[in-house]
């Protein structure tokens, strides 16, 4: 759920898409600048935040990775759960991998809630010799399902701030929370215990 | 499907999740299936349709319900203790992070008839109607000398050494009467029945002063603490866990069948034709039936209502026990509600659940001192399920099999069978002396 007040929002944001389409590459190079060429399945991390300072806000990305569960289907609705963005990702090189993300984007408008930010990233354009999806197909299909496109190379780094800046840039600024906030039980020493102040 | 894992988990329940979760945190290789096509098995939540469908109702939900997606209703309701040793595991595994809580509003005991706010300090002691003036003040000195009692400091111990003397003999010590003693045992200390008080009073102490911990953690009116969108969060937070660690996840997977060797030791799993092999199985006991015997009956009843239960402050959330000794019963009845403010039902809209171990047939006739305090309900579906304890010899058969879920309201007896699971397991304890102080709630 993106929260906003004094112009600080922080939003979650799912990444989607295939095995093997460069979700992780891609986080990993926006967030640490890293790129690996044989990037192994994830393990270890799959939760990354990233603030970025814009002109009218400063946007807190809480950016969740799929560890894996969507390689047999078995991402939980909690994965979906008060997300405020998405990227769906797919490999230009690769026909199967942009049909599954259309299905991805079906799964989305299931599951997930309807005002979502959701941008498709066409991944690995470096590789525009081995392209097997033209960029305009993506471009018209993205139009009609109301997604933003862009083609992006985590190995370059070509778009990847970009789509990350634009996502940042389309969330609602002023979206009253839908929920009343929870407590998060955090393991940060700086911060004090509050009553929540949920009890009606 | 075709590869060697360590543990294969059948049944992605709670209990199983945290033990996939802690498996896979400990590096070892880690197949979770499921015969189902969502995440929970018997700890589930489930919207309004998949209600109907599971209590076999062939109609349709009635409009003036609301919406299904809107409604998260807990197969094994309970809530959980601020600083009890759910809370403990999830902070060790940061399991935390996926999750959103709200503390309880409050935590009440049936007595006489009527429902009273569980006293938990020498100052609530003072103000409740639970007992009379001297008992009061009795009652008081009792929470004072659990309050600081220090296990290592035996200047707090007031002569007593707790791993010798029973909960009776502390009792006895303060005078207090059977009513007292009733809602101390069972509303403060959670027992489910009244042999805790022939056993060294050491754990009692201990609980009540978990149970006096907890309230004051939060500053809400109970010491417990409930996830946004309701308990089925849990066993999916953990199975991130898992899968972040490297554990692989399929659901939807029919059949699940064990297979053995010629010494009856478990080395694979096998669905629609594939076979993964493994050195262990751990499972829920709907997966090894052979391997399990019935150890109980839970009859509990599911009610949606439009208003929160009376007599309780209009709390949104709250637990009530109703000691056995008041229902002439062999076994405590719980009654525990949630609501919208939980986001597990539309707006307006309280699920209250009714639960006991069975003595009867009859859960409609059994339940009814819990029913009777929920005021009017809109819908009610009855249920007697029943409870498994696991009866093989793991270091045989390399099976591990979890216990079913309790009537209890809480999470103290689920967690410690899965840290006694993982324990045979691996060989090895988890260690939960985490900081509690420092993993802080914040808005």
């Amino acid at each position: 759920m993106a929260t906003a007040g004094n112009s600080n929002i922080n939003a979650k944001l799912v990444l989607l898409g295939d095995m093997g389409a460069g979700k992780s590459s891609l986080v990993l190079r926006f967030v640490k600048g890293q790129f690996l060429e044989f990037q192994e399945s994830t393990i270890g991390a799959a939760f990354f935040s990233q603030t970025l300072a814009l002109s009218d806000a400063t946007v807190k990305l809480e950016i969740w990775d799929t560890a894996g569960q969507e390689r047999y289907h078995s991402l939980a609705p909690m994965y979906y759960r008060g997300a405020s963005a998405a990227i769906i990702a797919y490999d230009i090189t690769n026909t199967e991998s942009f049909e599954r993300a259309k299905k991805w984007v079906d799964e989305l408008q299931k599951q997930g809630n309807p005002n979502m930010v959701t941008a498709l990233a066409g991944n690995k354009a470096d590789l525009e010799e081995n392209r097997k999806v033209a960029a305009e197909e993506a471009k018209a299909y993205a139009e009609v399902n109301g997604l933003f496109f862009m083609e992006t190379s985590a190995k370059t780094a070509v778009n990847v701030n970009d789509i990350f800046y634009e996502i940042a840039r389309r969330l609602p600024r002023a979206q009253p929370a839908q929920n009343p906030g929870g407590m998060i039980l955090t393991n940060t020493p700086s911060e004090i215990a509050q009553s929540s102040n949920c009890c009606s | 499907m075709d590869e060697e894992y360590d543990v294969i988990v059948l049944g992605t329940g709670l209990k199983e999740c945290i033990l996939s979760g802690l498996l896979s945190v400990d590096g070892l290789k880690v197949l979770h299936m499921d015969r189902n096509d969502y995440y929970g098995g018997e700890s589930t939540s489930l919207n309004l349709v998949q209600l109907w469908k599971r209590f076999g109702k062939e109609d349709t939900p009635p409009e003036r319900l609301g919406l299904s997606k809107e409604y998260n209703v807990d197969m094994v309701p309970k809530f959980m203790m601020a600083n009890g040793a759910l809370i403990r595991v999830l902070i060790h595994t940061n399991v935390t992070k996926y999750l959103n809580f709200k503390a309880v509003d409050g935590g009440f005991v049936y007595s006489k008839g009527k429902t009273h706010k569980v006293p938990a300090t020498d100052v609530e002691a003072l103000k409740s109607p639970l007992m009379g003036l001297f008992e009061k003040r009795r009652a008081r000195k009792f929470f004072i000398y659990v309050q600081d009692y220090d296990e290592s400091d035996p200047k707090s111990h007031e002569g007593l050494d707790l791993n010798k003397v029973t909960a009776r003999d502390v009792l006895s010590k303060y005078g207090l009467e059977d009513n007292t003693v009733d809602f101390i045992g069972h509303a403060l200390a959670l027992y489910r029945d009244d042999s805790y008080l022939d056993q060294p009073a050491t754990d009692f102490v201990k609980r009540i002063k978990i149970y006096a911990e907890s309230l004051a953690r939060f500053q809400g009116g109970s010491p417990f603490i409930y996830p946004l969108y309701g308990l089925g969060e849990l066993p999916q937070g953990f199975a991130r866990l898992s899968a972040v660690y490297g554990g692989t996840y399929m659901l939807n997977k029919p059949e699940c069948k064990v297979e053995f060797d010629e010494n009856g030791k478990a080395i694979g799993v096998t669905s629609e034709g594939e076979t993964a092999k493994c050195k262990k199985v751990v499972c829920d006991p709907s997966y090894l039936p052979e391997k399990a015997k019935k150890v109980g009956r839970v009859a509990r009843a599911i009610c949606i209502m439009n208003h929160p239960i009376p007599n309780t402050n209009d709390s949104h959330s709250v637990q009530i026990i109703l000691p056995q000794k008041q229902l002439q019963r062999k076994s405590d009845m719980y009654v525990f509600c949630c609501s919208y403010s939980h986001n597990v039902a539309p707006k307006g809209k309280f699920i209250a659940f009714v639960s006991t171990e069975a003595e009867t047939d009859q859960p409609e006739v059994e339940l009814k001192p819990g029913m009777d305090i929920l005021g009017p309900v809109e819908e009610t579906f009855f249920e007697i399920y029943d409870r498994f304890e696991p009866t093989n010899q793991n270091e045989d058969d390399g099976c591990f099999v979890s216990t079913s879920y309790d009537a209890t309201t809480h999470f103290e007896s689920t967690v410690i069978d899965v840290l006694s699971m993982y324990t045979k397991i691996t060989g090895k304890e988890v260690d939960l002396t985490v900081d509690l102080s420092a993993a802080s709630a914040t808005e």
